[in-house]
């Protein structure tokens, strides 16, 4: 659920997505889900002429299991907060794994 | 398992490009849907391209029911630049853009079976593990 909430606190913030067929979308971040299925406004395909299919297309919904990065705006991420939080998620599992 | 109601709800009776898990393309009005996915597309076009070439062709294909798990990606169509495709792209005949296309399928294929082939000789599960591309 981290990478969920972390997600969410990038909406509204310029992306670029990289997808395991290579190509690479980038707009503004309009939602995620549980699933970090992504829906994307206003974009734009970094190789136009490779990839001509997405041209006339204004938002997309991409599913999140065809992602393979997602390219951050460095500015808007708080390193030190995601480190604590990811230490604390997974210090929450090993108690969870220990006490199973 | 694969969508949220609210996701689609704005995107209903919009013209939608989907791209399927095959790698198609379909372009319609989207009319229908439900939690996993499964759309209801009316008045589809497929669009076919042969990258390498710089050719594609629209295919007429009718009303769709698409079933959700085949669905990796949907697009609203900006109304304004409708049926734009960037230059140098011409559109061609169906025949010959199929024929195009299929070889370049072909050669991606074989290209990623050799990829796979030595990757799997250091002991890596290719990315895709023989799903095919779109």
């Amino acid at each position: 659920m981290l990478f969920f909430s972390f997600f969410k606190t990038l909406v509204d913030h310029p992306v670029t997505v990289e997808l395991k067929n290579d190509i690479s979308i980038r707009g503004t971040l309009k939602s995620v889900d549980q699933f970090l299925n992504i829906k994307l406004d206003d974009i734009s395909v970094v190789e136009e002429v490779k990839y001509p299919h997405l041209s006339s297309v204004k938002n997309v919904f991409i599913r999140g299991s065809v992602v393979r990065y997602v390219h951050l705006p460095g500015s808007v991420v708080d390193t030190a907060l995601l480190e604590d939080a990811a230490r604390r998620e997974a210090a929450q599992a090993s108690a969870k794994a220990k006490a199973g | 398992m694969f969508t949220t109601a609210a996701q689609l709800l704005d995107l209903t009776d919009k013209k939608l490009l989907v791209i399927l898990r095959d790698g198609r393309k379909l372009i319609g009005v989207l009319r229908s849907w439900d939690q996993f996915a499964n759309l209801v597309l009316q008045d589809t076009i497929e669009r076919v391209y042969a990258e390498n070439e710089k050719v594609f062709a629209s295919v007429p294909r009718g009303l769709y029911l698409v079933r959700g798990e085949n669905v990796l990606m949907l697009g609203e169509i900006d109304l304004d630049k409708d049926d734009y495709v960037p230059e140098p792209y011409r559109e061609e005949s169906t025949n010959v853009v199929d024929a195009l296309h299929r070889k370049e399928i072909k050669e991606q294929k074989d290209k990623e079976k050799s990829t796979r082939a030595k990757l799997q000789a250091f002991g890596f599960e290719g990315e895709l593990a023989g799903e095919v591309m779109f």
